[in-house]
């Protein structure tokens, strides 16, 4: 039986510390891991508390973030609770495996330590990753702090192992600017967080001797087809819920609210910011002192960024006049992913907005309070003019001459 | 420690499990199935297997079929080590927490793969895994081929064997590279048990499988699977063709334990000619011309150098 550890109301950690913790609390059974930074920390806490007696499950260095994944998915065919982490390269290192555990609807929880992809080589944080696991099947939450990346660990792993869903799940957060930030983070008791997620209840494991069961079999066109459709109504249907679900009973739990979508000054917004990570805190602030200027800015931050919440997306932007989708990757030959989201998000829609594109802080670069307000300034002309005054897709805190598209 | 199975002959052994069944997609004297069904025949321990992607996956959990009638995963090419090692860390961290369902069952962890899923793609998984000392069983089906996508060379291919992606043609005899020496690669890992089985030898082939499953830690098996398709012989001599490969030395069987001592397990009362080893494979055909018959004499020569160099280091001890 693992140690309990005393903790504060209130700790000190840095995003990677929250997740560690999280994993502990949780009891997880199997974690395989590669470390890579930035969220190299998650790993090496495990393992402290693995060395120390906190932890009694099996801790596995593999080879690679390949090794590290795959190990995850026999484990978590094996029938117990699975946990690893990743960022950048050793994501994109693990994609493959990624499909399979969703396409086996194998519940795992990965926590993402966002950050750029090369080349060029950035160890900083960018959002290139998160955007790269879109297509995975995995339900994707996402932290704009420390909080959030111990509290979302809770709501992911029970989402992913209820029996409804058993589809994995993502944690992310912004490389360096949240996992390596230390702030105060509410903590919940050992007991109260093991209790929230409760005791994995099996299904299909490969460890029920008396009944075996094969896992990961071949289909062609005969039977693809109807796997997949299925494995994308279980996204599409049971999962929103759930998360909503988890939410309101973490609520119950913590007094602390979290949303699908994160609203923020929208009811009566004419301009909205749309953005991800620790952005939206940011974003939220300048859209305060915008308000003193007398532009009714919001700002709407994506917590599921998969399944992608249609719905409440549309409804949150039905009003607004001008929106600006933030972009924290290289859109590579096209707009960009949150881009692209919302206009298809808002097509079928009575909203009349105007929508523009900003790419912003790719590997690491700052996006400032003044990046902001030139941004809401855009929105308003936008939004007076009733059309697009600024090029469609461009580009803040670039140095050099200015770029811009469409 | 669980009893180790008592095997009577070969028509009992045959039928005494049915974990694999006769009912899959392989070709007609494809190797595999034989070597399979003796590898799980071996034990009537429980199993819990792997398959990285090949002949072998492809044709045994065709949906909503499945050969297999012990819990078994598929995952992609390379993977098949490290999904068993997961099962495996799965089963200890169950036990420790003591929620096993059948706690008095000691399973087993095999994964099966390919000479391309083992040889190369998945060598770097297979070596993590047995690095990190995992209680697993890798069974490497070698064909010496990618038979599963239509005949392509691997790191297994032995010299002189026309590929699809080495053809032997006018100004070429085909693969150009000796084989991969995978046993004394993962017997470097230190690994407790290492050894070449042929389904031929069944009896040689189920005291080494019964030796795997008793060691604590990873096991390596490398099992010459021949291949009726891409080796191009008749359906009804695979047995026939492993004789061949057996007597002639061309696939020695031997153990490496704890990464040093290596034994001899087979030694053929007539050794015969490689010659005759390659002249019964479409894969070998065109060196029985003027133009590569000396390929044929540069073959012995290897056979005969490797048979000594194993002779000697069973002497050695080390």
């Amino acid at each position: 039986m693992a140690d309990t550890m005393e903790l504060r109301d209130i700790e000190v950690w840095d995003g990677n510390m929250a997740a560690s913790q999280a994993l502990r609390q949780v009891q997880v059974d199997v974690v395989a891991a590669y470390p890579i930074t930035p969220s190299t920390p998650i790993v090496e806490n495990y393992a402290g508390f693995t060395a120390n007696g906190y932890v009694d499950g099996e801790f596995v260095m593999t080879e690679s973030e390949h090794g590290a994944m795959s190990c995850c998915i026999g484990a978590a065919a094996a029938g117990g609770r699975v946990a690893t982490a990743t960022s950048s390269q050793g994501f994109a290192l693990m994609v493959e495996t990624l499909y399979s555990a969703s396409g086996m609807r194998l519940p795992i929880v990965l926590n993402v330590v966002n950050r750029a992809i090369g080349a060029p080589l950035n160890v900083n944080g960018d959002h290139s990753d998160m955007y790269m696991g879109r297509d995975s099947g995995w339900i994707q939450l996402d932290s704009y702090c420390p909080q959030n990346a111990y509290d979302l660990n809770f709501i992911a792993f029970r989402v992913s192992e209820d029996h409804d869903v058993r589809l994995p799940a993502m944690v992310h957060q912004d490389g360096f600017m949240t996992s390596h930030t230390a702030q105060g983070v509410h903590t919940l008791t050992d007991e109260a967080a093991y209790n929230f997620v409760g005791q994995y209840k099996p299904m299909n494991d490969m460890l029920d001797l008396d009944h075996p069961v094969t896992h990961g079999v071949q289909t062609e066109e005969d039977w693809h087809f109807e796997h997949k459709a299925r494995q994308q109504h279980a996204l599409m249907t049971a999962v929103l819920p759930k998360i909503q679900a988890a939410f309101d009973d973490f609520e119950k739990l913590t007094g602390r609210k979290y949303n699908i979508v994160e609203a923020y000054d929208m009811e009566d917004a004419e301009v909205a910011v749309v953005c991800m990570g620790t952005s939206v805190e940011t974003a939220r602030e300048v859209a305060e002192e915008m308000r003193a200027q007398g532009i009714k800015a919001g700002v709407v931050g994506i917590r599921v960024f998969r399944p992608w919440p249609l719905e409440q997306l549309a409804a949150v932007l039905k009003d607004v006049k001008a929106i600006a989708a933030l972009d924290r990757s290289s859109p590579h030959g096209t707009v960009g992913a949150l881009f692209n989201e919302i206009s298809g998000t808002l097509f079928n829609t009575d909203t009349k907005a105007v929508l523009t594109n900003y790419i912003y802080g790719l590997g690491g670069r700052d996006l400032t309070k003044a990046h902001l307000v030139s941004i809401y300034t855009d929105l308003k002309a936008n939004a007076d003019a009733g059309k697009v005054t600024t090029p469609l897709q461009q580009y803040i805190g670039l140095r050099g001459p200015k770029l811009s598209f469409f | 420690m669980s009893e180790i199975k008592k095997i009577k002959n070969l028509k009992e052994f045959s039928t005494s499990a049915d974990r694999f069944e006769g009912a899959n997609l392989l070709c007609p004297g494809c190797a595999h199935s034989i070597i399979v069904r003796e590898v799980l025949n071996a034990t009537n321990d429980d199993l819990i297997l792997a398959a990285s992607t090949g002949c072998l996956e492809v044709c045994t959990a065709v949906y909503p079929y499945t050969s297999w009638d012990a819990s078994w995963i598929h995952i992609g090419f390379e993977n098949g080590s490290s999904a068993v090692a997961g099962a495996e860390a799965m089963y200890k961290a169950l036990k420790t927490k003591g929620r096993l369902k059948q706690p008095d069952r000691v399973p087993k962890f095999v994964a099966f793969g390919g000479d391309g899923a083992t040889y190369d793609i998945g060598f770097q998984w297979i070596s993590g895994c047995f690095e990190r000392g995992h209680n697993m069983m890798y069974v490497c089906l070698d064909n010496e081929v990618y038979a599963n996508t239509g005949g392509q060379r691997s790191s297994s291919t032995p010299i002189g064997a026309s590929a699809t992606t080495t053809p032997a043609g006018r100004v070429s005899y085909g693969e150009k590279k000796n084989k991969k020496d995978m046993m004394g690669i993962m017997a470097a890992h230190g690994a407790p048990y290492v050894a070449q089985v042929a389904p031929n030898k069944w009896k040689d082939m189920v005291a080494k499988i019964q030796k795997g499953f008793a060691a604590e830690g990873p096991v390596f098996i490398n099992a010459m699977s021949a291949c009726t398709t891409e080796w191009k012989f008749a359906p009804e001599d695979t047995i026939a063709i492993s004789d061949l490969a057996t007597d002639s030395l061309v696939f020695p069987l031997y153990e490496i334990i704890n990464g040093t001592e290596l034994n001899i397990t087979y030694r053929p009362k007539n050794i015969i000619p490689v010659r005759d080893y390659l002249g019964a494979q479409g894969r070998f055909k065109h060196l029985f011309t003027k133009q590569y018959e000396y390929l044929i004499d540069e073959w012995q020569t290897r056979v005969d150098k490797e048979w000594e160099r194993l002779q000697r280091r069973e002497e050695a001890r080390v």
